[in-house]
């Protein structure tokens, strides 16, 4: 492949290992001195093939597969891969089931965003900030063991709805625990957005115009912090047509705006929780399923990390022809190779995590 | 709007992409369909191109027999580089003038285009 490396530059392997990254990424830093000239990722270090399961897994069984693409966003996975295969059978799931599908999200996407502001804060050394959020976050970890019977893979959604209910008992205890939770995360995330220090390494620093942010493909809150008001929530999946939320958008397009707009998401989702709380219906948790699909759908739905795409393809037999899965780091590896170029090294880490990669999710 | 797919042949794509690029839409993904999916070679393999705008998702469609090459859409759509190389890295398709093409080493494969074993291999492209 070429690059812009020439004898006088120096190429850093950052990763796959390296004290930051979270999962195994891979970046040859071409540097000119201090500053990054060239980036070149290398992927493919947890490469599984789980695509190609399908081949193996009849096509129930391949949400345990999906919700396992990553454990960060395990629910999500299997929400995406259950509605596609719901949409090509034309099966309406019950509006319960609709809104626990909510519930379980907003919880993945809290603890989700909890666990990348630790790893930020601990990138640039405020480990007493990573530890609050990771504090707080171990909460909602508890909630989702208690709702699920799994911290991190939750085993609840299949095809046709849900497999566990929640009471209406244990619904509002969960109410309270999470106002608690909300009132620390508040006091947890005032401090990021308003500390000197965090703003000296964030502010301007790998910024992401609009216009690169849409001619790149960037999603999710990478995209929305470049000041594009885009949520795949708004597609009315699952319950959120009957709820209602801002998108949270900042304009400057650095890894300050990115900061800030996951921190706002994560206030939006305990709003959104309340609300599903308070609406869900009565009823059936899950619908029989008879026969297998055949067709193809495409359903794109909202990860913490932005859009990820699901595409399923059936032929009416009981394995899939074809199941693939766009996450939204794959589609921000390119602008994120983008910001790179021309900032300093010891700004790569910040940059890379406010980016928030899932190398799971990416390599599949 | 509605989802919609469009069906376009190898020498309409350029011209298609563009447009949807000059139109404000954004690259959501690329992706290749093997047909007969499993184990059987292939004889048939199929390209998506999805595209987006204001939540409405079109899809181009197009057709390739084995062994048949591809142009890239880089250079209308900076974002394409790393699906292209991905379908090629697993399906062993030819996809000619990739603007940041990793030649075969994107994925760390066993075997070449692991989804497509009897496609192309990777290996002997370069």
């Amino acid at each position: 492949m070429e690059t812009a490396a020439t004898p006088k530059h120096t190429v850093i392997p950052f990763g796959p290992q390296h004290p930051v990254f979270p999962e195994p990424l891979h970046l040859d830093l071409v540097m000119d001195d201090e500053t990054v000239v060239d980036v070149i990722p290398s992927i493919g270090y947890i490469h599984r093939g789980l695509e190609l399961l399908v081949e193996k897994r009849e096509f129930p069984e391949m949400v345990y597969v999906a919700e396992r693409i990553c454990g960060i966003c395990s629910f999500i996975h299997a929400l995406g891969y259950s509605q596609a295969v719901e949409e090509i059978m034309k099966i309406d799931v019950p509006p319960r089931a609709k809104y626990l599908r909510v519930i379980w999200s907003e919880l993945s996407r809290i603890h989700s965003h909890l666990l990348w502001l630790g790893l930020a804060a601990d990138a640039f050394g405020f480990e007493n900030l990573f530890m609050q959020s990771w504090r707080a976050r171990e909460l909602v970890l508890d909630i989702i063991e208690e709702t699920t019977g799994g911290r991190v893979i939750f085993g609840t959604c299949k095809v046709g709805g849900v497999r566990r209910d929640i009471d209406a008992d244990t619904l509002n205890r969960i109410i309270g625990v999470l106002d608690g939770i909300e009132r620390d995360v508040r006091g947890i995330c005032e401090v990021f957005i308003k500390d000197s220090s965090v703003k000296h390494r964030f502010c301007g620093v790998g910024v992401l115009s609009k216009e690169d942010a849409m001619t790149l493909g960037a999603v999710g809150p990478m995209l929305r912090a470049s000041g594009v008001a885009y949520d795949m929530r708004m597609k009315e999946y699952a319950a959120y047509g009957d709820l209602s939320f801002e998108i949270p958008v900042e304009t400057s397009g650095d890894c300050y705006a990115r900061c800030a707009v996951r921190i706002r998401e994560i206030y939006e989702s305990f709003s959104l929780i309340r609300q599903a709380a308070q609406k869900i219906p009565g009823g059936e948790i899950s619908i029989k399923v008879l026969g297998a699909p055949e067709g193809e759908s495409f359903m794109r739905l909202e990860q913490p990390r932005g859009e990820v795409v699901y595409y399923i393809k059936g032929n009416g037999t009981k394995y899939l022809s074809r199941f693939r899965v766009r996450t939204p780091t794959f589609a921000n590896i390119p602008p994120m190779l983008h910001v790179l170029k021309g900032q300093e090294l010891a700004d790569v880490p910040n940059i890379v995590l406010t980016i928030d990669p899932c190398i799971s999710c990416t390599e599949r | 709007m509605a989802d919609e797919i469009i069906r376009i042949t190898k020498d309409e794509l350029p011209a298609k992409v563009s447009s949807f690029m000059a139109s404000g839409y954004r690259l959501v993904q690329i992706c290749c369909v093997k047909d007969p999916a499993g184990k059987e070679p292939a004889q048939r393999l199929e390209m998506n191109y999805s595209f987006d705008r204001d939540y409405s998702l079109s899809t181009l469609k197009l057709d390739l027999s084995v062994g048949e090459q591809i142009d890239s859409i880089t250079p209308v759509c900076a974002a394409a580089y790393l699906y292209e190389n991905e379908i090629h890295d697993l399906f062993g398709i030819r996809i000619d003038g990739i603007s940041v093409d990793f030649k075969g080493t994107l994925y760390k494969v066993a075997i070449p285009a692991p989804f497509n074993p009897a496609g192309e291999s990777s290996k002997e492209r370069y």
